[in-house]
């Protein structure tokens, strides 16, 4: 902690990493900006497990025949647990958790002004729900090694090779690994459940004075729709995924045609999750860029409640939309047209997003830190992911899409695109807050830059790739496509050191970085008003809140590198409406 | 920057006077946990809470309802057929008056941890843990039943098309009359071209030839119950004037009314388990009129648990 002059520094600030010591300290904390923590570590370590997968598919597909392997059966089998095992640990384990998780939970109590969210309980609960599920997730994989290592047979499972969908019949008659991957699909999911119904209760109690509900941080209101989704979406994933169990383990026949059961019904159940597990992915990523476009532009967030809205309208659109998942599956023509139309209406919510940020940015005095880069990368590539969802929702123009590296690369652009830079650039906006040091922002940019043009040559290639007919989930390919798959696999290899450069990045700053101040970008949202690190407690007063894109009440100071407030010659009630902490006398 | 002055943070908050920490309960409610101002904050909480994930639940449940009703609109005669001839409507109605009773014990119970009445509470919750092991109890006949005339999930269940025969007695033919030729030319047709042969409807059925096929149940299982009564003769008729398609799909029936009430059973156990642990509670007196959210909260899951069993109720024992 860098101290101005005259004020020597607290002997010894309390805060919340230092607060208590010992391993059980951490293992059993009830403290949400701890368990924020755990959950980085997990979800970090299973993002370098999916992206290790995805750089094996890459690398494997480097010529159209299979080059790794010399035995063709080995060579498939390594590929279809590949991808499968890559989209199951990235969504369910990485991407769905990460922004709500992780920096939800460590944001949300701060932005709220509250101590912690309103069950701490549930929310280790929740936590250990998550490793619970991944130790489902690593038997899986362990199975697969050993099966091809040594031939061993685990019980009920070698891999993972139904793809991260999971499709019946093949899950429920012929896959491998289908019972311990959905059981743990299914334990994650309560991780899901928990965090949203924690966030909910959280949102609507634990407000701080002045806060209202067009007064909440825009992070806050899309972590409130992403919630809403985790809390009536997830529950009916838990139950297609216990069908999926009985199905294989006791042919209960709801699925499988073999006994009379309907898998196309699989299909209604799983996309009607899996669609708005969408929303649950990019809401809350476009939360945190309402933040960081704001305050890294130094403006009033443009369009407040167009932006707050529009994340429930994407909650809600999200739930009626599935069916254009399943243009091919024999769905009636009736049903097609209608999911189409309302497939286009989730296009307005999103539109009235990316046009407020522009609306933002406007005129702003837009800084180029590695958050902003981060940012302004989302809105780019959100956009293109956006605009091919919508080939995508037009009926005639899926028939010949579906199932090719065209879905593949437009889902890239959301989930990774749009949901991963979200997340890095979030990670890099509250990093100082976390952890009270700054990283060094020279190598946050060089790193940001990198990974946004790795990411484009990765994934535009395969729109090309798609168009021309390329189909998704083929071990070996037509020499015709071989070009694009050589790209996107020099582009995934840029990408992959542009994510080692921040790695890097994280970790030198942690040991090595300079403190932090605690108001390192002049936002006003109430977490800049504690402490970097936060105490344990996290305010030592109630804050009162005011509204929190007006920054004006923060001015620049070179001594510490970081924003305070403009004290002086600017009057209390001024002050005031900057929006501050004020103590409170009682 | 940590100089709070300049944030307008006093310097001496973290362990002055406010002590929100969690060592600084002395004049605190006891249950109010440190990050809620008030107790009536943490009950609103609580509640809310609770009522989200009842959300949940009455979700999880319904991706149920959902298959229920995509398979009976599909072959509402197989529902009726296997409703009808195998589920007890009386053990039925008589759960339901359990659980129902035990749901007013419950909210009776919450009222008198509100108004202070300890013993009543105490009372209260025994009698819902006594309608609740009554539920478990009269399901467990039932479930009995349907293992005792092989209508269990999947394949113990001789309609299912993976059907083991878990008994020696369950290849009927042999035991009983021979096979009627109505529907298949024999019961265990030696290859899939003679099944062929034989049947009107040819399309679906060869897969399945064999003892243990689909054509089997038409042929041998109704039978095969030695002691053949009127109503399991009524059984067999019903069930050879279903059609071949729909034969296929008897077992869905009992899938659909397994896991629906299964799942169910579940989440009754569960609440008794919760009960026993109010119970405890309530016993060692630690619930008054400034506390007693939990007996709230565990009463609100209670009536869940109640309310999910009416739906299940008539669907699956008085619709045919």
């Amino acid at each position: 902690m860098s101290v101005a002059q005259p004020i020597p520094a607290p002997a010894k600030v309390d805060n919340y990493l230092t607060h208590d010591r010992g391993f059980m300290s951490w293992a059993f904390t009830l403290d949400h900006k701890r368990i924020g923590l755990l959950y980085m570590g997990g979800v970090l370590t299973a993002f370098l497990l999916g992206g290790t997968f995805a750089v094996l598919i890459r690398t494997f597909l480097l010529t159209p025949h299979a080059w790794m392997f010399k035995d063709k059966v080995q060579a498939h089998l390594f590929y279809n647990n590949m991808f499968s095992l890559h989209g199951a640990v990235m969504v369910f384990m990485f991407i769905i958790p990460a922004v709500p998780a992780v920096l939800g939970n460590f944001v949300l109590p701060l932005m709220l002004g509250a101590k912690d969210v309103a069950f701490p309980r549930l929310n280790l609960l929740s936590l250990y729900c998550w490793f619970g599920g991944a130790i489902f997730f690593s038997y899986v994989l362990l199975g697969g090694v050993f099966h091809a290592a040594f031939g061993v047979q685990w019980p009920g499972g070698w891999g993972l090779d139904t793809g991260w969908t999971f499709y019946t019949p093949y899950s429920t008659n012929y896959a491998s690994g289908t019972v311990p991957a959905t059981l743990g699909a299914f334990i994650l999911g309560f991780s899901s459940i928990l965090t949203g119904v924690n966030f909910v209760a959280t949102i609507h109690t634990l407000r701080a004075r002045g806060m209202a509900w067009f007064r909440m941080p825009l992070f806050v209101w899309a972590l409130y729709a992403t919630s809403l989704i985790q809390i009536l979406a997830t529950p009916v994933l838990a139950i297609t995924l216990l069908l999926i169990t009985a199905e294989r383990t006791l042919n209960v026949g709801i699925f499988d045609p073999h006994i009379g059961g309907d898998p196309v019904l699989f299909q209604h159940f799983f996309w009607f999750y899996s669609h708005p597990a969408v929303y649950i992915m990019i809401l809350p990523a476009m939360g945190v860029i309402s933040e960081l476009i704001s305050v890294h532009s130094r403006k009033h967030i443009f369009g407040y409640n167009f932006i707050a809205l529009s994340s429930v309208a994407l909650a809600l659109l999200g739930f009626i939309v599935w069916g254009h998942h399943m243009f091919v599956s024999g769905q009636s023509n009736l049903a097609n047209t209608i999911f189409s139309i309302l497939t286009f209406s989730v296009a307005i919510p999103s539109a009235v997003k990316v046009f407020n940020w522009l609306g933002t940015l406007y005129k702003g005095s837009i800084r180029f830190t590695t958050p902003m880069l981060y940012a302004m990368g989302f809105i780019l590539l959100f956009t293109i992911g956006g605009l091919t969802g919508l080939f995508l929702g037009a009926l005639m123009v899926d028939i010949p899409l579906h199932d090719t590296y065209f879905v593949i690369a437009h889902f890239h652009y959301v989930a990774m695109g749009s949901m991963l830079f979200a997340f890095l650039g979030g990670m890099y906006h509250w990093f100082p807050k976390m952890f009270g040091k700054m990283y060094h922002e020279r190598t946050g940019q060089i790193a940001a830059i990198i990974i946004f043009i790795g990411f484009n040559i990765t994934f535009l290639p395969q729109f090309v790739a798609g168009t021309k007919g390329a189909p998704r989930r083929w071990a070996e390919y037509p020499e015709q496509y071989q070009k694009y798959h050589v790209m996107s696999t020099c582009g995934a290899y840029m990408m992959t050191t542009g994510l080692l450069i921040v790695a890097f990045n994280w970790l030198h700053g942690l040991m090595r970085g300079r403190p932090a101040p605690d108001n390192p970008w002049g936002g006003n949202s109430l977490e800049w008003h504690c402490p970097s690190p936060p105490p344990h407690d996290n305010f030592a007063v109630p804050p009162v809140a005011d509204d929190p894109y007006n920054m004006g009440g923060w001015e620049y100071d070179k001594t510490i590198g970081g924003w305070v407030p403009r004290s002086h010659e600017i009057s209390p009630s001024e002050t005031a409406a900057a929006g501050r902490t004020r103590p409170v006398s009682h | 920057m940590s100089s709070a002055s300049q944030t307008d943070l006093p310097l001496a908050a973290p362990h002055g006077d406010h002590a929100h920490g969690d060592h600084a309960h002395g004049d605190h409610d006891p249950h109010l946990a440190h990050h809620f101002d008030t107790p009536e904050q943490q009950m609103t909480s609580a509640k809310l809470g609770m009522w989200v994930f009842l959300g949940t639940e009455v979700l999880m449940f319904g991706g149920l309802f959902c298959a229920y009703s995509i398979n009976r609109h599909n072959h509402p005669e197989v529902f009726a057929f296997a409703a009808e001839s195998y589920l007890n409507v009386f053990w039925g109605t008589l759960n339901t008056l359990i659980l129902i009773s035990s749901s007013l014990t419950m909210a009776w119970g919450v009222r008198a941890a509100q108004l202070n009445q300890k013993r009543l509470l105490v009372v209260c919750l025994i009698l819902t843990l006594l309608g609740a092991a009554g539920f478990m109890v009269i399901k467990s006949i039932e479930y009995t039943a349907k293992w005792d005339e092989h209508v269990w999930v999947g394949k113990w269940n001789q309609y299912n098309a993976d059907y083991k025969g878990s008994e020696p007695e369950a290849p009927g033919p042999a035991l009983n009359a021979p096979p009627t030729p109505v529907m298949t030319p024999a019961a265990s047709p030696a290859t899939p071209s003679d099944a062929n042969a034989g049947q009107d409807v040819s399309m679906i059925k060869p897969r399945y030839g064999g003892p243990s096929g689909l054509a089997a149940p038409t042929a041998h299982p109704n039978e095969s119950i030695r002691e053949s009564s009127l109503n399991e003769r009524v059984r067999v008729e019903r069930y050879r004037s279903l059609s071949d398609s729909e034969q296929w799909h008897v077992s869905a029936f009992f899938s659909c009314y397994f896991l629906m009430t299964g799942l169910h059973g579940l989440h009754v156990l569960i609440g008794m388990g919760v009960i026993t642990w109010l119970l405890i509670r309530a016993i060692k007196g630690e619930f008054s009129a400034e506390y007693f959210t939990p007996v709230d909260l565990v009463g609100l899951y209670w009536h869940l648990v109640d309310i999910i069993w009416i739906f299940l109720y008539p669907l699956l024992y008085l619709i045919h």
